[in-house]
């Protein structure tokens, strides 16, 4: 067992250092729906964990048995030390920011907040300090007596969350909780919430179908499809490093070309072209893959060990770079090039060009099935 | 259509126009007269005539007092019952009926195909001092030997109770079936248990149903009259029963009017108070947002 020690504030503070959150082999099945398939892994305390996968990939599903509100059918769940799988949500130390909100309609915002207080028995002028002061921290001061129904949406999202934080859990989750919001006021919070992650340094766990989201916030991302984990992993190394084609799709844009695995860190590609690749990217596979380069690491010139000629078949200027779609034979490669130099370059549809990379930016997928292009 | 454009403004008392004519038709007029009526004296035989004769009014409540204090009291009851027994009915077929949900509403306004009359005569079969259930309550000792459910004022009201429940059980499914479930998950997210979740949430936001339901068994039990005559004794007469009687055994129609002005009255009273009571602005916060 963890040491714990709760001060009048709620406040956590532990002993040994464990994972936070540890999902052991854990499946949903919602009749003949297998929502979460067999999902292993474990959240590092104190880190801001994204769970990112397109819509309908198991994301609530995971969250939701995480904190309670559904059963898994199969698997374990533990938070810290402790086997919480069959806990009811209002004994686990965990809060949760709803997808929708779920502010109670019924009590003022301050009572809202203080709700999950009172439950633990905290009363007067120490609740009403603790309350305060979180509404502080969400930047909401001084709208407590107000109904949830008569804030916009952004503040109601800050309610939410000051309501779930107050508590100081151990972990705290959250559902797409900047999805219902404008462009610009989701990247404002995009930034907010990461500084209040760092202030309460609390292990967030946050739910997300936008990769730029998981990119910028979090420290460690899960990418889900289906059910599944496809990889797990910092930002930088799933974007560099993607196992997957699903991953490198989903996760910006990228150049996959077919072909077999040809010994010691080479990929023969359908043309023949020989590619260079690291060893460790290929390690272990054989027969049919895919090699993976993105297109702002394409060259449009010789230079680098990996090369494929190709002519330009679009051009789209961009401002900041313009766009070329390249056909080779091994099928058509886009390429972004910064425009560094003063004026558009010299390229146009129909010129010859040599495109060329180097074999650290290439990464190795498995062999594309379903995705025939 | 030319017109229409020229006074737009006009159109929405155009279209009040209909509802208007209908509650000058069927509600001032009747009231009009029915105060006028009130007002009356004379005798059936020489007729009536208007004549400010106040004395129906203090009759009301000299010698009906008694009926009326049980008209009360027994709706009151009734009400309560009826909504001891809807609430646990509707949060179940609300929050675990799932496909059953419209086939269990069925039911319970299946007793609405048949008449209400019927539907009470049937009662006074199930209460018969041979039926079953009195068969049943003495074998268990529940009920002396000779002891009887027909005739009693415990028939009355679980008469007035069944006849009236579907009033309240409908309003309160309503209110329950339009809680958000995430807010009962967010309640026991906060450490809330079950029965705490329901006192803090679940039924603060049901109470617009709780009030629409109490007033729509409440109102109709206060001037119910069948089920005392047919369920009932002479001592279970209810104001209901009195201003018939007035009416139409009696002839009295200055007094019968008297009665049902001042039962209107009682309820109007009883009705303001206890929106007062429960508190309008916690009734409408549960529709916000
Ligand atoms: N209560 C439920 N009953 C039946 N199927 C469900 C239920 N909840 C989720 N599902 C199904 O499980 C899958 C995953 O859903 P969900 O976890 O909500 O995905 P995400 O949050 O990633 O969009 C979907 O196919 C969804 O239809
Ligand atoms: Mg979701």
């Amino acid at each position: 067992m963890a040491v714990e020690e709760r001060s009048e504030t709620g406040r956590v503070t532990r002993g040994r250092e464990v994972a936070d959150i540890r999902l052991e082999r854990v499946t949903k099945r919602f009749d003949d729906v297998v929502a979460v398939d067999d999902v292993s892994l474990a959240i590092e305390r104190g880190s801001f964990f994204a769970l990112l996968g397109p819509s309908g990939c198991g994301k609530t599903t995971t969250l939701r048995m995480i904190g309670g509100f559904e059963e898994p059918t199969g698997g374990a769940i533990f938070l810290g030390d402790a086997d919480v799988t069959g806990l009811p949500p209002y004994k686990r130390d965990v809060n949760t920011v709803f997808q929708s909100y779920a502010l109670f309609p019924h009590l003022s915002i301050f009572e809202n907040v203080a709700f999950g207080l009172r439950r633990r028995g905290q009363r007067g002028d120490p609740l009403k300090r603790r309350v305060e002061e979180m509404l502080e921290l969400v930047a909401l001061p001084g709208l407590g007596k107000r109904k949830p129904g008569q804030l916009s949406g952004g503040q109601q999202q800050r309610v939410a969350l000051a309501r779930a934080l107050v508590n100081s859990p151990q972990v705290l989750l959250l559902d797409e909780p900047l999805g219902a919001l404008d462009l610009k006021l989701r990247k404002q919070m995009q930034l907010e919430l990461k500084r209040i992650q760092n202030d309460v340094g609390i292990t967030f766990v946050h739910v997300t179908h936008d990769q730029e989201e998981a990119m910028t916030m979090a420290d460690q991302i899960a990418v889900m499809n289906a059910g599944r984990i496809e990889q797990l992993g910092s930002p930088d190394e799933l974007y560099e490093r993607p196992r997957t084609a699903f991953v490198a799709s989903f996760l910006g844009a990228s150049n996959l070309l077919r072909g077999r695995a040809a010994g010691e860190g080479v990929v023969r590609l359908e043309d023949g072209t020989e590619v260079r690749v690291p060893a460790a990217a290929l390690a272990g596979r054989t027969g049919p893959v895919a090699v993976g380069i993105r297109p702002e690491k394409i060259r449009l010139a010789a230079g680098e060990s990996n090369m494929l000629e190709g002519v330009i078949a679009e051009r789209s200027y961009i401002g900041v770079s313009t766009q070329y779609i390249a056909q080779t034979g091994t099928g058509s490669i886009t390429v972004y090039a910064q425009n560094t130099d003063h004026g558009p370059s010299g390229l146009a549809a129909g010129d010859r060009v040599t495109l060329s990379w180097s074999p650290e930016s290439t990464f190795v997928v498995d062999a594309l099935e379903e995705e025939r292009r | 259509m030319n017109f229409f454009h020229r006074h737009r403004a006009l159109v929405p008392y155009l279209l009040l126009l209909p509802g208007l004519a209908w509650l000058a038709l069927f509600f001032v007029v009747p009231m009009y007269y029915l105060g006028y009526t009130s007002l009356q004296a004379g005798d059936l035989f020489s007729g009536y005539t208007f004549a400010w004769a106040w004395d129906n009014y203090s009759d009301a409540f000299t010698l009906y007092r008694g009926h009326f204090i049980r008209s009360l009291e027994y709706a009151g009851v009734a009400t309560l019952a009826a909504f001891l027994i809807s609430y646990p009915l509707a949060y179940w077929i609300a929050f675990r009926g799932g496909r059953w949900k419209n086939f269990l509403l069925l039911l319970v306004i299946a007793p609405f195909f048949v008449t209400y009359l019927i539907r009470t005569l049937a009662w006074k079969t199930i209460l018969a001092d041979q039926g079953f259930v009195v068969d049943a309550l003495r074998t268990l000792h529940l009920v002396g030997e000779d002891g009887r459910l027909l005739a009693t004022t415990t028939a009355v009201v679980a008469g007035i109770t069944y006849n009236f429940l579907p009033f309240m059980a409908l309003p309160l499914y309503v209110s329950l079936e339009q809680i958000d479930k995430r807010l009962i998950e967010a309640a026991q997210d906060l450490y809330a248990s079950r029965v705490k979740a329901f006192l803090r949430v679940t039924f603060p936001l049901s109470l617009p149903g709780v009030f629409a339901g109490t007033l729509l068994t409440f109102i109709p039990a206060a001037g119910d009259f069948i089920n005392a005559e047919l369920l009932g004794t002479p001592r279970q007469l209810m104001i209901g029963n009195v201003i018939q009687s007035q009416f139409k055994e009696v002839a009295n129609y200055p007094q019968a009017a008297a009665l049902s002005f001042v039962l209107m009255a009682g309820i109007v009273i009883a009705v303001l108070l206890y929106a007062r009571a429960v508190g309008s602005e916690r009734v409408t916060a549960g529709t916000a947002a």
